[in-house]
Order: C-alpha cells, then structure tokens, then sequence
C-alpha cells in the first residue's frame, strides 16, 4: 500500500495537480508517526510511510493547511474522512484546495501497545489481515491483530470511505461495532461506582491539552480553555473540580459533532479512556434525537443546533431505565 | 456554642429567564407565596443564555444545587431559545449522571409569567430535594470553601 500511496502522490506532484503532500512520516522511531507535509519527489523518498502505526487522522491539519497557496493532497483513512465531511461541513477547510485520496485500513497499533506485549526494539512493521508482524532488534515477531489494535481499532465503526476524489485499494462496509457496550456498562453501574470509575480516571489527568489539540472537532482559534481570565488556562488541574469540569466541557463542545474517531483516546499519555464521554453524548444523541452519525454526509444539521417541538424534556434523565 | 451542629441550608442557584420565570418569581413575591431564602436568582436574557459552563461554576463557588428555569416551550420571547436550551441542558444532566454526579442537584422547569405558585412550589420542592440530598461533595471545589 505505502508504494501505491508513493507512485500516486508522486504522479500528482510531478503532473502539477498538487503542490504538497500530506502524510505521515517517522520520528525518532519507526513508531513514533508524525503527520507531515512533503513538497518535492525528494522529501516523499525520503521520508514517507504508511504503516501500522500511522493512527494519526489528518484531516484536523488541512485547517492550516488550506489557509495556504496551492492545493494540497491528503490521504485518509475511513475514519478520517467522517472528520473530514464535518470539517466541510462547518467551512473549516476548503474543498478546492484539497485531493483526498482514500486509503484502506485494518486497524492499527502503536508502539506503547506493542511493548505492553513485550515486544522491545522495534525497527518495522507490516501486515496480514489477521496479524501485524513486527520487525526488532531482535528478529521477527508475529502478533495477532486482534490482541495489539488500539481500541478504538477494535471497535472500528466504519471501513467505508464517506468522503475521496479517489481510492486505493477497496472500499469497505459501515460495521456493526458494539462501540456503545462499555457505555451501556458503566451506565449500568450504579452512581456511586460511576463516580469511583470517573475520579480514579480522571484524576489522571495532567491538562497536557494533547485531547483538545488532536481533536479534529477542535479548532477554535480561541479556545475557552486558553482564556486567561478563566483561571483554568496554561495549568494543570489543582482541584478535582477542574479535573472534572474540563473533561465535561470539552466532551460538551463537541457534542453533536464528534466523529468517534478516538484520537482523544489514543493521545492521552494518561490513557484516560476519553472517547467513552463522547460516546456517552453521541449515544445519548442516538436513543433521545434520533439516530446521527457525525460527518457521514456535508450540510447536515448537529443535533444540538437543532430542535424539535416534541423533544423529550431534561426530566427524562431522572427515570430513565436502569439509571 | 463551639459544638452545636447547625442545620443544613443549601446554597440554590436558580436561572431565570428575564421575560417568564423572572416575572414568575416576581408574581410570587407580590402574592407573597413563600419559598425559601436559600434560593439566588440570577436573571439571564433567556434559558438558552445559560451554558453548560454557568451551571458548572455555580456548583464550583458553592452551589448544592442549579435550577434552570425558563419560558414554556413554544413560549420563548425569542422564539426557540428554549427549544435549544433544553436539548443541551438535558445531554449535559445525563453526562453530570454519567459521572456519578447526582442528577437530583440539577432541574429544569418551564414557569410562565403567571405562574407565580408554580414558582414557590418549585422552589420550595427543589429546595427539600436538596436539603436531602445534603451538601454537594462531588462537584465542589475545595478552594472555594469558606
């Protein structure tokens, strides 16, 4: 696939249709991804990957990079490209300036859980469908898929692409996930274990920001959470409070507009299972307003800039079943 | 008396909308239906003035509990205000829920400007949910303690 990826982004630049490349390339490590931007044939050689670990959603970079000269090509995943649609959507990026080309995934890993299996000294990766074998330091390894995918991976919501000038590979299907079951646990947890399971998660919590900065739903240019006179910004959290009201604001404010594409969960360097409070309000969205899957299509209407006549009131939340 | 235990007051933040609930309040006041001094009402232009935001600092600088009252719905001085207020209020409760916050500590109710008894029983009955519920440890901040 990376050679495809390479051949076609090559052609393109080298033909004019596009002046920079968006992609992924390697940090310190192989494992260490970085999105980047290429500009000649040169710097794709040299640099450019797509592999198992290459998680990163890139479509939050068009932002930036569509406020630029000239037209930019960019690679998505399947979950990339819900981000990319509600991006669209909110007049975020521009669409003249942008090829999107999509590109199939199965899934990927990353370094920490690789090395939570013990694997150590990794120099490469590849993959079958059902494994990832990992090159080390100290020969080859074989880890089945179903064992090292990160978990937002493994509750995978859609291999279909919703948004692409055009494809490689083979587009897939809307799958039927089970995403909500760890939701649907915890609320059936009674309060007093949901506010252990929360305190213990969220006490973790070092206002790194790495959630809000990754998140594709995030791109205010001022940020509440960067005002100064909120007393909240540039610090990290000095009261159980604070812990909690960032997280609940932040989930807020993307309410009705987070894609689930768990970026938020896989940055956290605190592994605090952040995806499962945006999961709570899309659920909440789903069962109280109707089903709404975010970035499935451009110009839809979020569900929190939107009413109807008959909606439930707030009330509900005190005898719904099993709460 | 260094060791007397003093009853619990609850410390009430209600929202009310300038054009129904605040005008309920006031009919409440002026038919002197009694409701308690625990209440503080901070008077917004319409309920979906609040943000999700306002509820949580009021529980951080010592609230036990936040009401949100507003227009009856199809009643909004400004039309749909509340329609919007009240999807968001109602995803932000279950959230609160979610986190093992106590959802009794958070209500909205619909009070038009003629509905001063509805105000006071409101309130007298939120306050008692409250005052039952006790002091609110979950959602405090504990710098903001006296």
């Amino acid at each position: 696939m990376q050679g495809m990826m390479l051949n076609r982004a090559k052609e393109l630049l080298s033909d004019g249709t596009v002046n920079r490349v968006l992609g992924w390339q390697a940090g310190e490590f192989v494992y260490d991804i970085t999105p980047a931007v290429f500009e000649t044939e040169e710097e794709l050689d040299a640099g450019f990957v797509y592999n198992g670990f290459c998680g990163n959603n890139l479509s939050k970079y068009l932002v930036k990079e569509t406020l630029k000269d000239g037209k930019i090509l960019v690679f998505l995943k399947p979950c990339d490209t819900y981000s990319f649609n509600q991006l669209l959507t909110e007049h975020r990026i521009d669409r003249e300036k942008i090829c999107a080309i999509g590109i199939p995934c199965d899934g990927k890993t990353s370094g920490e859980m690789l090395k939570a299996k013990g694997i150590s000294g990794i120099t490469g990766i590849s993959e079958d469908a059902d494994n990832f074998v990992v090159d080390t330091i100290y020969g080859q390894t074989t880890v089945a898929k179903a064992d090292a995918l990160e978990e937002r991976c493994k509750t995978c919501k859609s291999k279909k692409h919703v948004a692409y000038d055009e494809l490689l590979g083979e587009d897939g299907e809307i799958l039927d996930s089970h995403r909500f079951d760890m939701v649907a646990k915890l609320e059936a947890m009674t309060p007093d274990e949901r506010f252990a399971f929360w305190r213990e998660q969220l006490s973790k919590c070092i206002r790194c920001n790495a959630c809000r900065n990754v998140c594709p739903a995030c791109t205010c240019e001022q940020c509440v959470f960067d005002n100064p006179k909120s007393g909240i910004a540039q610090k990290a959290a000095a009261d159980s409070f604070e812990e909690n009201m960032f997280h609940i604001i932040r989930a807020f404010h993307v309410a009705g507009r987070c894609t689930d594409c768990g970026e938020c969960s896989r940055v956290c360097p605190q592994n605090i299972p952040l995806h499962l409070l945006n999961r709570k309000f899309i659920k909440d969205i789903n069962e109280l307003y109707g089903d709404y899957q975010a970035g499935a299509e451009v110009g839809t209407r979020a569900p929190l800039t939107n009413y109807t006549q008959e909606d439930v009131e707030p009330s509900i939340v005190y005898h719904r079943e099993g709460k | 008396m260094p060791n007397e235990v003093k009853a619990f007051k609850p410390k009430i933040v209600a929202f009310c909308c300038n054009w129904c609930s605040y005008a309920g309040a006031d009919l409440a006041g002026t038919n002197r239906l009694a409701y308690p001094a625990d209440v503080k009402i901070i008077r917004v232009p319409c309920s979906c003035r609040v943000n999700p935001m306002f509820i949580l600092r009021a529980f951080q600088r010592g609230a036990d509990g936040v009401i949100l009252c507003g227009c009856h719905p199809g009643d909004c001085h400004y039309t749909t205000g509340n329609y919007y207020a009240r999807r968001r209020m109602t995803l932000l409760f279950s959230m609160l829920d979610f986190l093992g916050i106590e959802k009794e500590r958070t209500r909205v109710e619909w009070v038009s400007a003629a509905e001063g008894a509805k105000f006071a029983a409101t309130m007298n009955d939120f306050v008692a949910t409250v005052t039952a519920l006790g002091e609110n440890k979950r959602l405090e901040d504990l710098r903001c303690k006296e």
